[in-house]
């Protein structure tokens, strides 16, 4: 087998990197800029023995990847803003059920209705915490058709490996930008499987975590005749509704199996950090306009860095903890009124993180970005 | 005389660790399960190869009480669940075994297009007119008139005819009984079992904790010898023939058996043709 060069478009990049990880069931809803991920699957998916379903709704599209999960295979739903927003019920339900899945969220402007075919970046605290309770999940977030290729065969890995929804947090330029993607062969794309039990059915316990947090998980229709609920459960799956004790261990695993595992889960791109006294926050396409800004600045003598975010949720807390004394000021860049920088202010402290936001309906131009460096770099 | 039994004939299918179950005296879940495991008994349904799925509510506690695969979803939320289930699994029997609330209100619009569909599974629906769980309010089922806790001068709703909405819907067989008719509606069970495509049984079942007691009918087998009274059975009437009503007859009896390909039938042969 040899590699391909192919000219995707971010959407379909997705598509196509899912079934390269080896998904075999999608379920979703038509919802504007993400329509063409679900219309490519069901033309695709077929070819390779998968299966596409149109559900009635998002809230069944969601709730079918999870059934079809349990089922055995590798599973995917696409959408946006206000499909993500009826998604988030069977989010927490895949977090409590530590069900594997992808959910690719094509970010349009919000809030509501919003701009329906145009960029938003407004969804980066919904993705972690937008269904009720304590839980963690991981996100990750392209910046170009190259990247919907391979951080949908990451998600895939990361779904399985920690046994959690995994987002994929896109955006409609990303998502409707055509531009080369390298595919490997198939044989040099890495892909994980989830663990399966090892012992006999009676000795199963099918919440009771390995090593790494994550316990082995035992589908449909393999002997294992495994309980499954969305209410409090103790290892042995039985629901436990009355114990706070039950409910501690049981959150605080589903929360430290994300956050104790983050070093295997960052993923970065890090510019001219050497020296740097200033450092840009981005992530998806705002990062795109973020570089061209900070490379430019770095010609005109400007002492500044680029920190692209891949990997958003779980945020990389111990990094910034380690570099808050090296650099001066920060800068964050993303398309809402102020949610990444909430998070870097938290761990960097407040006072320094400086913030260039656009509501949604455009992306920053390198200039205003090259102008805010200025603007902070200068104390004005 | 002390009478202590250890073991239930049907324990094979149960998971008996989690006995004794919440459900209140009287109410009728524990028939309505019963004559379901009776069907999986005569059929000789292998345990390995069946899926229960469940929503939220007393109906929705039945998954976790089976000993097979058995899924306790989000509310109204099972039949999308299983939809995935059973794409991916389509050789394993899967049952969706829920309450009218979660079936019919929260998860109505998924219940119309799994029939729409005519996604292969059998939906198990126990009607106790009201949401027991919560307290006894207002259902999608609640006849006019009937008090409950929510619709305390009377029910001012029409109520669906749950049948009614199955057949129109697309199901390829729909029949009603109650907890009293329990060799029928075992089976009706075996019938839908071996459905090909959407079955639908709807149980009537009392609930005299949450409904029974402010509707006249305080005892669950007060509710019994209402169904004793008022139950007409009329096999293949149309189905909208057969509305619910307050002091009425109960129309009970097997009103849709027909044949339609089914979604996994075509989605499999798509994918062989797509294929090749």
């Amino acid at each position: 087998m040899k590699m391909e060069v192919k000219f995707y478009s971010g959407n379909v990049a997705a598509a196509e990197g899912a079934i390269a990880a080896g998904c075999r069931f999608f379920a979703g809803y038509p919802i504007t800029p993400s329509s063409e991920i679900a219309e490519y699957m069901s033309r695709r998916l077929p070819q390779v023995g998968g299966i596409f379903v149109q559900m009635e709704d998002e809230l069944a599209s969601m709730a079918a990847i999870l059934g079809a999960s349990w089922g055995g295979l590798k599973t995917m739903t696409a959408t946006s803003g206000p499909g993500f927003s009826l998604m988030q019920e069977n989010i927490g339900l895949g977090a409590m059920t530590e069900t594997p899945c992808v959910v690719v969220n094509v970010q349009r402007a919000g809030p509501s209705t919003g701009m329906p075919t145009l960029v938003g970046q407004g969804d980066v605290m919904q993705s972690r915490w937008g269904s009720h309770g304590d839980y963690e999940l991981i996100a990750l977030s392209p910046s170009s058709p190259q990247e919907c290729f391979d951080l949908t065969i990451r998600a895939f890995n990361l779904a399985e490996e920690y046994r959690v929804p995994t987002m994929l947090l896109m955006d409609e330029s990303t998502a409707h930008m055509y531009e080369k993607v390298v595919v490997p062969p198939a044989d040099k794309i890495k892909v994980v499987e989830r663990k399966r039990p090892r012992v006999a059915p009676e000795k199963y316990l099918p919440f009771k975590p390995a090593r790494n947090m994550v316990p082995p998980m035992a589908c449909a229709g393999e002997g294992y005749r495994v309980h499954v609920t969305g209410l409090t459960h103790d290892e042995r799956g039985y629901p436990q509704t009355t114990d706070p004790e039950v409910q501690e261990k049981l959150v605080r695993r589903l929360c430290d199996k994300i956050r104790k595992n983050e070093r295997k889960m960052r993923d970065m791109e890090i510019l001219h950090m050497d020296d740097a006294e200033l450092a840009l926050i981005s992530f998806g396409i705002s990062a795109r306009s973020s570089k061209a800004a900070v490379n430019r600045a770095r010609k005109k003598g400007y002492k500044v860095a680029l920190i692209r975010l891949k990997t958003i949720w779980p945020f990389p807390e111990e990094y910034f903890e380690k570099i808050a004394d090296d650099i001066k000021n920060f800068l964050v860049v993303e398309i809402n009124y102020g949610q990444l920088k909430y998070e870097v202010e938290r761990n960097v402290g407040k006072g320094r993180v400086h913030h260039l936001p656009k509501f949604g309906g455009a992306v920053h131009t390198p200039e205003e970005i090259y102008a805010k460096i200025k603007e902070v770099y200068n104390g004005n | 005389m002390e009478i202590e039994a250890k073991h239930h004939p049907m324990d094979k299918y149960l998971r008996a660790d989690r006995i004794p179950h919440i459900w209140c005296p009287g109410c009728g879940l524990g028939t309505a399960l019963n004559c379901f495991l009776y069907a999986l008994e005569e059929l000789n349904i292998d345990p390995d190869n069946l899926a229960v799925v469940s929503g939220i509510g007393c109906t929705g506690r039945i998954a976790g009480y089976l000993n097979v695969d058995s899924y306790h979803t989000t509310h109204g939320r099972a039949i999308p669940f299983a939809t995935g289930l059973k794409l991916a699994k389509p050789d394993m029997k899967v049952v969706v075994f829920s309450g009218d609330g979660d079936l019919f209100a929260i998860g109505g619009n998924h219940f119309i297009h799994a029939a729409r569909r005519n996604m292969d599974m059998t939906v198990l629906c126990v009607n106790n007119y009201n949401y027991g769980m919560t307290g006894g309010q207002l259902a999608p089922t609640t006849p006019m008139e009937a008090r409950t806790t929510t619709s305390p001068y009377g029910n001012l709703e029409h109520p669906f005819n749950l049948c009614h909405v199955a057949a129109a819907s697309g199901a390829v067989y729909v029949a009603r009984w109650t907890t009293l008719h329990v060799r029928r509606l075992k089976e009706s069970i075996k019938e839908a079992l071996n459905k090909k495509g959407f079955s639908f049984v709807e149980i009537l079942s009392p609930c005299p904790t949450a409904y029974g007691r402010r509707n006249r009918s305080p005892t669950g087998l007060d509710m019994m010898k209402y169904y004793q009274e008022h139950s007409v059975i009329k096999h293949g009437i149309d189905p909208s023939e057969a509305d619910i009503e307050i002091g009425g007859d109960i129309i009970v009896g097997k009103f849709v058996d027909i044949e339609k390909p089914t979604f996994n039938e075509m989605v499999k042969e798509l994918i062989e043709k797509a294929r090749k």
